[in-house]
């Protein structure tokens, strides 16, 4: 019994049937072919799968597609700005924060959504607040690096936004 | 190699080639790949440990929404589809050859272990092929289990009816007689008890498979999450299917990490294969986490006796090991390699001990198969070595940085009791680096301050070896292995001056599109933008061993290197001719050509695209084209070092303990990126730190049920687990025997960082009476050793 939803993904609305059991997901990489988010397990620990709704991270895994009706979503792709990429993109490449490249999707929306509601956190809590993101090649120092440079980055951003 | 320039590229860290997709999302991992009229795979599993299968009854399933197929092993048998190879024959002290019993793609007449496959149903969508798994009806006949390894040779139950005592070879390594003499006159002996804890590895991106079958060539494509493709293709085609190498494209596209868990040919791979065919269509899978748990190969498992006999001034004397080492199930690619020629080779550590002896003995268990996970037997060795020295240094009050010292070996090369030769190394430095990077001098001071915070502070170091880039060939094949472990590299100079390098190592993080790039830039004096790196398709690259044992730069790039120098030789000669000059006149540097002692010059460019519009070419003694390719066959293993030193703090009411200091001080020979070797150490500690503090993989002894089969219940580390490291690679002393001076860093910090860790445990906790700790030292094991040193002091 597939059922309408009607949402936004990274700007652009979408209009697509899905299945009562169909998870956010399952959407994004099946049927919208948005398959920079990731699954890398079926618990909702790993955080692979993590997007933003309305401008909350939340795991794309643990959700049904229907609970997005009407929502503004935005996946890894959406994150670049014609092609350039976002401050913590940019500080993730700059501090060597990824190697597989597996759950760095999820780490950067994780990381965007954490400064967002928590602008100066320090290292200590950047560590604790990614708790929810598993990643098994980098020991997480550089990611850790990663977010306080892209804090810095996006911080500067605001700075220079609010002087505009 | 010339001496870096000013402006090389080599040893600077260069940001990576490869970041971009990944950071956008553009990367293409095996379950992204969608073909058309793809269908789905679902694997059916054993529940049981240990059971006879009677019958298994398909036709409810068939009868399902959208099934195409439901396959069984009596569908692989009646096609003789043959069982899984292992790579590496061993032989048991008596001369026998290891038991190698059937490793059937899809369970034949029994399951071994809980989560075994024993149907693969194929339909239209997931949904719809999980669902009719649900109906496959199989009457299964429960046998006892054989969980632990310890009991293993003495039980009741075998694991395979034609293998006795569950024994896959009892295999000794070393002068016993000698080893033995040396005990017999020792001045002190140290004993340790020692379980190497079982890890499940956990690369983030879970294993996947999407096959195809194509009637129009007979072949099949499959991409495949794997670490080194041309094996996969070898294993499965020459030993198992039956197909030859043109029949059988393998793609490992972007891999989401290994750790060494994608090394193995895996049933799921053959099946998946096989099937396609069958139903003519596309078959895609995706491990689910929970199958990754029960089904990915293991890492580990040991259970050891160790011993080290010293002279009254401390000096080693002998070390003698007798270990127990879990197999599994089945015997996965390499895993009877793994604790005997890359463990027992390893007992010498840094050390120059004059005789060691190792006894291994190898079991079966209704437990998933157990193969090389970083370190792949290395950090087993390592973790017997360290953990004894420290062990000794105590029992002697001696200063454990001390008794290192008064041991290590002081003169290369150095032909170790156990069959390596070291060829070059310097220890000294690297220790005496580690320890005024961890302050050990203001460590008494940092303990007293703990302590009145009613906190214990412990320091502990370890000093490791590694043998990367397994090697040469031929003495491993003197060994049991029954491949080559060669690497490949094809340069293709296009018409343009862009190359293409074709390697046959695997990068699933490693960097290799921007490490190998410097390289190729730096030699040719061009771009790095103008250098693609290819691998993991061997419809594209000539052949390759892969990458597993930090073995891709010092034997990839290797053979990069000697294509590199055909490149350079067949490029003189086609500048020799446009310069009008001899070959022997013409010198190369910065991408240009130049007559020897003139201004006369040609570039690069210039001669690529005259390589490939050969108008005014030496058509008569030369070929067009500029494309070469080399294989090469290391002399020696490579031989890395460092000194770690870990320091911990430990609340004695809870048992918890934290990392407050970690260094790292590493001699990984010439290094191209330091950006990405600090990156792999990094990850190495951090897998490290988990083996030692958290993660355990556990069955339940009596059923064999996986007690650990999610992230709910086997503890990764976590980012708040983790401390800070400090990271300091010395260029100390260049391997001898490779063109780039190159060592390996993929393992090194998964190898050094579990003894340090606990030895720096056992130090905090000594006051109080604890003398010993297995890992995981969770705070729960903590706190228990605390309370039962303490009733002992009572």
């Amino acid at each position: 019994m597939a059922i309408s939803l009607r949402l936004t993904v990274n700007g652009k609305p979408v209009d697509v049937q899905v299945e009562p059991h169909t998870l956010l997901v399952q959407l994004l990489r099946e049927q919208l072919r948005l398959t920079g988010t990731h699954v890398g397990c079926d618990t909702a620990q790993c955080g692979a799968c993590t997007v933003h709704m309305d401008g909350r991270a939340v795991k794309s895994c643990n959700m049904l597609a229907l609970q997005a009706d009407g929502a503004s979503v935005t996946t890894i792709e959406g994150l670049a700005t014609n092609g350039e990429m976002h401050p913590m993109q940019q500080a993730f490449r700059e501090c060597h924060g990824l190697q597989c490249g597996f759950c760095t999707p999820g780490m950067v929306m994780a990381a965007t959504s954490l400064l967002a509601q928590q602008p100066n956190a320090d290292a200590h809590a950047i560590r604790e607040q990614l708790d929810g993101n598993l990643c098994r090649c980098t020991g997480y120092h550089n990611i850790v690096r990663a977010v306080q440079q892209g804090q810095a980055a996006m911080q500067g951003n605001v700075a220079t936004a609010s002087a505009e | 190699m010339n001496a870096p320039e000013k402006h090389s590229l080599i040893g600077a860290p260069v940001k990576r080639k490869e970041d971009y997709r990944f950071l956008t999302g553009n990367g293409q991992y095996t379950d992204d790949v969608t073909l058309p009229h793809q269908s789905y795979g679902y694997f059916l599993r054993s529940p049981h440990a240990h059971a006879r299968i009677r019958s298994i009854d398909t036709a409810q399933a068939l009868a399902a929404p959208g099934v195409i197929a439901v396959l069984t092993g009596d569908d692989m048998a009646g096609d003789k589809v043959g069982g899984l190879p292992c790579g590496w024959l061993i032989h048991s002290i008596d001369g026998s050859p290891m038991k190698e019993p059937p490793h059937p793609a899809l369970a034949h007449g029994k399951a071994r272990h809980v989560g075994d496959q024993v149907a693969l149903v194929v339909a239209e969508s997931l949904q719809q092929a999980r669902d009719a798994a649900e109906l496959v009806d199989v009457d299964y006949e429960e046998l006892p289990a054989v969980v632990s390894p310890a009991d293993a040779a003495a039980a009741s139950t075998l694991v395979h009816d034609d293998v006795p005592d569950n024994t896959c070879y009892t295999w000794g390594h070393g002068d016993k007689a000698a080893t033995d003499a040396a005990f017999a006159r020792a001045a002190h002996v140290t004993t340790l008890d020692i379980v190497n804890n079982r890890l499940i590895p956990n690369a983030i991106e879970p294993r996947a498979v999407n096959a195809s079958y194509t009637r129009q060539d007979d072949g099949y494509t499959v991409y495949v999450s794997n670490q080194n493709p041309h094996v996969e293709r070898l294993l499965m085609g020459a030993f198992v299917l039956g197909l030859p190498e043109s029949r059988l494209r393998i793609i490992a596209p972007d891999v989401g990490g290994g750790f060494g868990s994608k090394i193995f040919l895996y049933p799921e791979d053959v099946a998946l294969t096989w099937a396609s065919k069958k139903v003519g269509r596309p078959i895609k899978w995706t491990a689910e986490r929970s199958e990754s748990f029960l089904t990915d190969a293991h890492g580990r498992d040991h259970v050891t006796r160790a011993e080290l006999a010293m002279d009254a001034d401390g000096k080693f004397l002998a070390m003698r090991v007798h270990t127990v080492a879990n197999m599994g199930a089945y015997l996965s690619t390499f895993a009877s390699s793994v604790p005997t020629i890359l463990y027992a080779t390893l007992l010498a550590g840094q050390y120059a001990t004059p005789a060691i002896y190792a006894e291994v003995k190898a079991v079966f268990t209704n437990t998933a198969p157990v193969d090389a996970y970083r370190g792949a037997g290395r950090p087993e060795a390592t973790y017997v070595v360290e953990r004894l020295v420290e062990a000794a240094a105590r029992e002697l009050g001696t200063d454990p940085a001390a008794l290192r010292r008064k041991n290590f070996i002081r003169s290369f090369p150095y032909a170790t009791p156990v069959g390596l030769t070291y060829d070059t190394g310097d220890y000294e430095p690297c220790l005496a680096r580690a320890q005024e990077l961890a302050d050990v001098a203001g460590f008494p001071a940092r303990r007293e301050a703990a302590k009145q915070q009613g906190k214990l502070r412990g320091l502990g170091y370890s000093c490791y070896i590694e043998a990367c880039g397994l090697a040469p060939s031929n003495i491993a094949g003197a060994l049991g292995a029954r491949a080559g472990l060669f690497e490949v590299g094809e340069v293709r100079v296009h018409p343009t001056g862009t190359v293409t390098v074709f390697t046959g190592s695997h990068s699933h993080g490693q960097g290799h599109e921007t490490t190998f790039a410097q390289i190729v830039a730096q030699r040719l004096g061009i771009a790095l933008d103008a250098v693609e790196i290819v691998h993991g398709d061997t419809g594209r690259v000539p052949f390759g061993m892969g990458t597993y044992g930090s073995r891709s730069l010092a034997v990839g790039g290797s053979a990069i290197m000697k294509a590199l120098d055909k490149i350079e030789t067949k490029a003189k000669k086609i500048a020799a001719h446009l310069l009008e000059a001899s070959d022997a006149d013409i010198e190369f540097s910065d991408g240009v050509f130049r007559v020897a002692g003139t201004d006369r010059t040609k570039t690069f460019g210039e001669v690529a695209l005259t390589a490939y519009v050969p108008h005014n070419y030496p058509l008569d003694k030369l070929e067009p084209g500029l494309n070469e390719n080399a294989f090469y066959d290391p002399t020696n293993f490579t031989y890395p070092s460092g000194a770690y030193i870990c320091e911990v703090e430990v609340d004695p009411d809870t048992g918890a303990s934290q990392v407050v200091k970690f260094t790292a001080v590493d001699d990984f020979g010439n290094v191209i990126n330091p950006m990405i070797v600090e990156g792999q150490v990094h990850g190495g500690i951090g897998q490290g730190l988990g083996q030692a503090m958290f993660e355990q993989c556990i069955y339940d002894p009596d059923s064999g049920q996986l007690l650990t089969g999610s992230y709910m219940d086997y503890a990764m580390p976590r980012a708040g687990d983790l401390p800070d490291y400090t990271v300091e690679t010395s260029s100390g002393t260049p391997c001898t025997h490779n063109p780039l001076g190159v060592k390996g860093c993929g393992e090194a910090g998964a190898i050094g960082s579990p003894p340090a860790f606990i030895n720096a445990l056992v130090d905090a906790l000594a006051p109080l009476g604890v003398r010993d700790m297995q890992m995981p030292a969770t705070p729960h094991r903590v706190w228990q050793a605390i309370q039962a040193a303490q009733a002992t002091k009572a």
